[in-house]
């Protein structure tokens, strides 16, 4: 137990305490806490285990890029892994688990690993596990994929609401430490609407965490002003808890909001996350900057953190992670973090300053060696006991502050795609120039100095905001006491570390990788990352990139610049699955779409099926009955009797205009020019490459007023189509249109007693001398519905199709049942529908598959060559024309009780199947109840000249091996006899 | 891909309510016999890999169901302005399609100041 918690100060709530656990180990902390703070106050230093050699770890950073301190957190559902303990707020009743480790965190079986270490280097699995060949499936991969990945999930359903969200403003403010409020009251005051987002849940960036005097206050008392004033203005929209993860074009952002990220039981009436996309003018970026670690023997022992990291620690949370502190610093914040902690009690022992030159500052009587390098930590997984210097003197200590330099979170800058500018000066990647919308400011901008990040901050606020057209405010710059120049010279690694030197904590990449990638020929920094593992975690080599780039400049002999960084790109930190699903979970998966009979259906107890967003009656089974025994049923009376089906889903377009003959003359194949006024037309739709696109009926209505139909799941492609050929081909045709697919219920009544059914409802002569086949006309139901009647069959039977407003669709359909009652009316469904249809040959989407053409699916005579038409000119190609192509057949298998399925392939008699001796498939099956078999439609190499032919029906999926025979696709009364009765 | 569409009827869109179809420099052949097999084949199936500014048809899906033209760059990802395709004349031709016959015959459409 070396972490502890002082007795006083911090800007946690000592009177609040909340109860937690980590490992099943009940611990307490106060409000304020994070985890990490909170497990460091109980001596908790130990907090994980690596992900590589399993070697003990505790916290190294304070913030969102902390590596090592990853736990699963909640239970359940809500169990989260890979939650990094410094971001995750302290709440009562908070369950936290440590991860990678068995059976526990204090006996780690696969620490052994580290034993064998000098096995694991980079590129290791690319070089170990490639031999023998058979190996990887059977034993390498298994084994990998166990030990992989971090935490677990509890593979129950998340019982949280996620929601998704716009913001507009002005000027977005990513980041609230002093830059991000001086460029956030700036903005504010100019009248500009302002977001000021930060990952944190206490705004103020560094100014909680440092003890600073602005304005001669502290620096929180300041900071508490300014939000206090921003707070109270209407165009401020304060937003702490919320990490701006990416940038896109057009100035959008993507931000993450942890709405109810800090309680153990969310209310299920507010959402726990919230993606948002902020679509802004120009932003801010005052997203601060990362302290880097020093890469040197033992840099990873629990004790060993950055610098900044330690104060925040004893500043925000009155914690330390040891009774004494030595530093290890190549800048002067490790000076800083010396006298912050002298000032709570810490014993500080030595401040190691890797320059030799470094200029004096005062260090609080602290004693300094200059020049000297750590070259090991020494002690265990409790905690460090002391460093060795140079190789040989050893410092008690029990922890141990470090400081590398300073990169600018440049991240969100860099996420078009424009790279990073190395800082020779400064010592760090700067934000890209001339970002169009992004103005850095602050330490982001590699201003390390107080006083300068808040003069920036104001002025990158100021400019935003005329930017975005408000006349700038004057804001007067506050003044601060700036001792520490955070002068730096870059201190890479230390070549004489005797300890394993850390690069990247999280994935174990030592100081030895990177230039044996080099060495290896990975020596660009894109291959060298994915050889070496380096900045691929989960924390996307936040602390260590710039380490690994310094570390391979070095080993290659190039400067740091020719080197550069990997790309950057979206998310900043981790975003949880709930949250870019949002509400769009289960049901709320895709919009439900119900046909105006959806009820009526439902009250005579179908059985639905989903068909896209269509929930459409399948079938309608009585007591005990299956969908094959209620399919039969159905088609068997539809063709006895009289069946009623609901065919609302069909797409609707009403068409209007001078011109509308000659616009749908030039959508369909075939001519509809001269269609009569109260007729129907079956029509066809080829695309522009000549194949089939869509097939549906239209009537005209009146000279000018055309109602035209496509398939159910065509429907959105066709209406796009037809705007397109108005909008981007004709523009000059008069026309108007519009979907009406939702206004009106259609159902088709069926049957040799359809008509007298019918007759009853509709008043209107339905005789076949006044209402012939492909008769269509506005007609009066039940005396006062105005509906519009077709007389067409996708049945074969004598047949009609009646459309009704929407509203009046179930009152209609329950009168036509009524009145059919004394015929033996059964409604019908989807099941039947197609079987019928099939027993027709007609075709639908398994035949209009994209593959074929009118001529392959036996309705060629339906392309005009008259006239210009979508997919007239393509539809003359020699392909598509050859005689040896597919062309549609009837298969029925010599066994009617076979069953066969679509996709199954036809070969010859005496063909093994190959992709050679393949001659077609089968596009679609059904059961036929009026057969009895099972009957199915194909395409076949010159099917048209092969009808009684036998071949093979072959299904190897399904291991179908069935001799069938090639007949004609239209099973049932070929002459179209009953439809015309 | 811009992350926002000024559409001449909705203002700024998120492009997630719109459908793109793509190349909008090509001529669609008109009349029966106009336009050789060839144009058709360079109308319906060649298209160029643009890096840099490129025209595309867009529809607002989400919103009007306008068929728009986009003109934007595939690099940069500037847009440089959102046109109704009714009023969209590919680079090189006079008016809308029928007039542009005789050109179409000569030489199928070039890339509206595209560049490899
Ligand atoms: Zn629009």
């Amino acid at each position: 137990m070396t972490s502890f918690r002082f007795d006083k100060g911090g800007l946690i709530e000592r009177q609040t305490r909340l109860n937690f656990s980590f490992d099943g180990k009940a611990m307490t902390g106060h409000a304020g806490d994070t985890l990490a703070s909170a497990l460091l106050a109980n001596g908790q230093l130990l907090m994980g285990r690596s992900f590589k050699y399993h070697r003990p770890r505790s916290v190294v950073t304070c913030g969102a890029a902390e590596p090592n301190a990853l736990m699963e957190i909640g239970k359940g559902g809500r169990l989260e892994p890979n939650t990094r303990a410094t971001m995750q707020e302290l709440y009562d009743g908070l369950v936290a688990k440590s991860q990678n480790r068995w059976p526990t965190l204090e006996r780690d079986f696969g620490a052994i690993t580290s034993l064998a270490s000098s096995l694991f280097v980079a590129g290791f699995y690319y070089k170990t596990f490639m031999w023998p060949k058979k190996f990887w499936e059977a034993i390498y991969e298994p084994i990998i994929r166990k030990a992989a990945g971090l935490g677990n999930l509890s593979h129950e359903a998340d019982p949280d609401r996620y929601e998704k969200g716009y913001m507009h403003c002005d000027v977005l403010v990513v980041g609230s430490g002093p830059a991000g409020l001086m460029a956030a009251l700036a903005a504010a005051r100019s009248g500009a609407r302002v977001v000021v987002a930060d990952e944190h849940a206490r705004l103020g960036g560094s100014i909680p965490k440092e003890r600073e005097e602005i304005d001669g206050r502290t620096g929180t008392d300041w900071a508490g002003n300014v939000i206090g004033e921003l707070s109270a203005m209407k165009n401020v929209r304060l937003m702490p808890r919320t990490t701006v993860f990416g940038a896109y074009d057009d100035a959008v952002f993507g931000a993450l909001e942890r709405v109810q990220k800090d309680v153990a039981e969310p209310d299920h009436n507010v959402p726990v996350e919230k993606l948002w996309r902020i679509i802004t003018k120009r932003c801010v970026l005052a997203a601060g900057a990362e302290e880097r670690p020093i890469v040197f023997g033992g840099n990873d022992r629990p004790g060993v953190m950055t610098a900044s990291a330690m104060r925040a620690f004893a500043n925000q949370y009155a914690v330390a992670p040891g009774r004494s502190v030595a530093v290890f610093t190549s800048t002067d914040s490790g000076c800083r973090t010396a006298l912050d902690m002298k000032a709570h009690g810490v014993h500080v022992e030595v401040i190691l300053d890797a320059r030799k030159d470094a200029t004096k500052i005062d260090t609080g009587g602290v004693p300094v060696m200059r020049g000297a390098l750590v070259t090991d930590v020494k002690g265990g997984k409790h905690g460090m006991s002391g460093v060795e210097i140079n190789g040989h003197d050893t410092i008690p200590c029990q922890s141990l502050a470090m400081s590398g330099g300073w990169s600018p979170v440049v991240h969100l800058a860099c996420m078009r795609g424009a790279k990073p500018v190395w800082n020779e000066e400064l010592s760090c990647f700067m934000p890209p120039a001339h970002d169009p919308w992004i103005i850095p400011a602050g330490s982001a901008n590699g201003k390390w100095r107080l006083g300068d990040c808040l003069a920036d901050g104001a002025a990158a606020g100021s400019k935003a905001a005329a930017d975005a057209g408000f006349k700038a405010a004057k804001v007067a710059v506050p003044k601060a006491r700036d001792d520490a120049s955070h002068a730096v010279s870059p201190l890479w690694w230390v070549k004489a570390s005797t300890g394993k030197a850390f690069v990247d904590y999280q994935n174990d990449v030592t100081s030895k990788d990177l230039p044996l990638a080099a060495r290896e020929g990975y020596d660009h920094i894109e291959l060298a990352k994915r050889y070496t593992t380096s900045g691929m975690a989960t924390d996307q080599g936040k602390l260590g990139n710039v380490n690994a780039i310094g570390i391979l400049a070095e080993a290659t002999g190039k400067s740091i610049a020719e080197i550069g960084t990997t790309t950057f790109r979206p998310f900043y930190t981790p975003v949880s699955f709930g949250a870019l699903g949002g509400q769009h979970v289960g049901n709320h998966f895709q919009p439900v779409r119900r046909s105006p009979l959806h009820g009526w259906a439902e009250k005579l107890g179908a059985a639905f099926v989903e068909t896209g967003q269509w929930h459409r009656s399948s079938w309608f089974p009585r007591e005990g009955e299956g969908w094959l025994a209620a399919m039969t049923r159905e088609v068997l009376n539809t063709r006895k009797n009289v069946g009623i089906c609901d065919v609302s889903t069909l797409g609707k377009i009403e068409i209007k205009g001078k011109d509308a003959a000659e616009f749908i003359n030039r959508l369909y194949s075939n001519t509809f020019l001269k269609l009569l006024v109260g007729k129907a037309r079956y029509g066809l739709m080829l695309r522009e490459d000549g194949f089939v696109g869509d097939d549906g009926t239209t009537s005209r209505l009146g000279e000018n007023h055309f109602f035209m139909t496509t398939t159910t799941g065509h429907a959105a492609q066709s209406m796009r189509d037809i705007e397109f050929a108005q909008h981007a081909l004709w523009p000059e045709l008069d026309v108007q249109y519009g979907s009406v697919t939702d206004e009106w219920a259609q159902m088709a009544v069926a049957g040799p007693k359809s008509r007298m059914v019918l007759s009853r409802v509709v008043n209107a002569d339905l005789s076949n001398e006044a209402f012939p086949f492909l008769s269509a006309r506005e007609v009066t139901v039940l005396g006062h519905i105005p509906g519009r009647l077709f007389r067409i069959s996708f049945s074969g039977e004598l047949a009609y199709e009646l459309a009704v407003p929407a509203g009046f669709g179930e009152a209609v359909a329950s009168a036509i049942m009524h009145a059919g009652q004394p015929h033996g009316i059964l409604p019908y469904g989807l099941e039947a529908l197609s079987s019928m249809r099939v027993e027709k040959g007609f075709i639908t989407h398994n035949e209009i598959n994209g593959r074929h053409t009118a001529g392959d699916v036996g309705l060629g005579k339906m392309v005009s060559k008259q006239k210009d038409y979508i997919g007239r000119m393509m539809n003359e190609r020699e392909g598509l024309n050859d005689p040896d192509r597919m062309q549609m057949v009837g298969i029925r298998p010599m066994d009617p009780a076979k069953r066969f399925r679509s996709g199954a392939h036809l070969v010859g008699l005496n063909d093994k199947p190959s992709t050679a001796t393949d001659q077609g498939y089968l596009s679609s099956v059904a059961w036929s109840p009026t057969l009895n078999s099972w009957i199915g439609l194909g395409m076949l190499k010159r099917g048209r000249e092969r009808h009684g032919e036998r071949l093979i029906v072959w299904d190897g999926l399904r291991e179908v091996y069935l001799e069938a025979e090639v007949c004609n696709p239209v099973f049932i009364d070929p002459e179209g006899e009953k439809t015309h009765a | 891909m811009a992350t926002l569409i000024n559409c001449p009827h909705c203002g700024r869109r998120t492009t997630d309510e719109f459908y793109i179809k793509g190349d909008a420099s090509k001529v669609r052949p008109t009349a029966v016999g106009d336009g050789t097999m060839d144009q058709w084949h360079d109308y319906v199936h060649i298209r160029d890999n643009v890096r840099g500014r490129v025209t595309e048809y867009w529809h607002h899906t989400g919103g009007c169901r306008q068929w728009l033209v986009v003109e934007r760059d595939s690099m940069t990802h500037e847009v440089y302005g959102v046109t109704p395709a009714q009023k969209w004349k590919p680079a090189g031709t006079k008016a809308a399609a029928p007039a542009v016959k005789a050109a179409a015959r000569k030489a199928p459409a070039k890339k509206a100041g595209g560049k490899r």
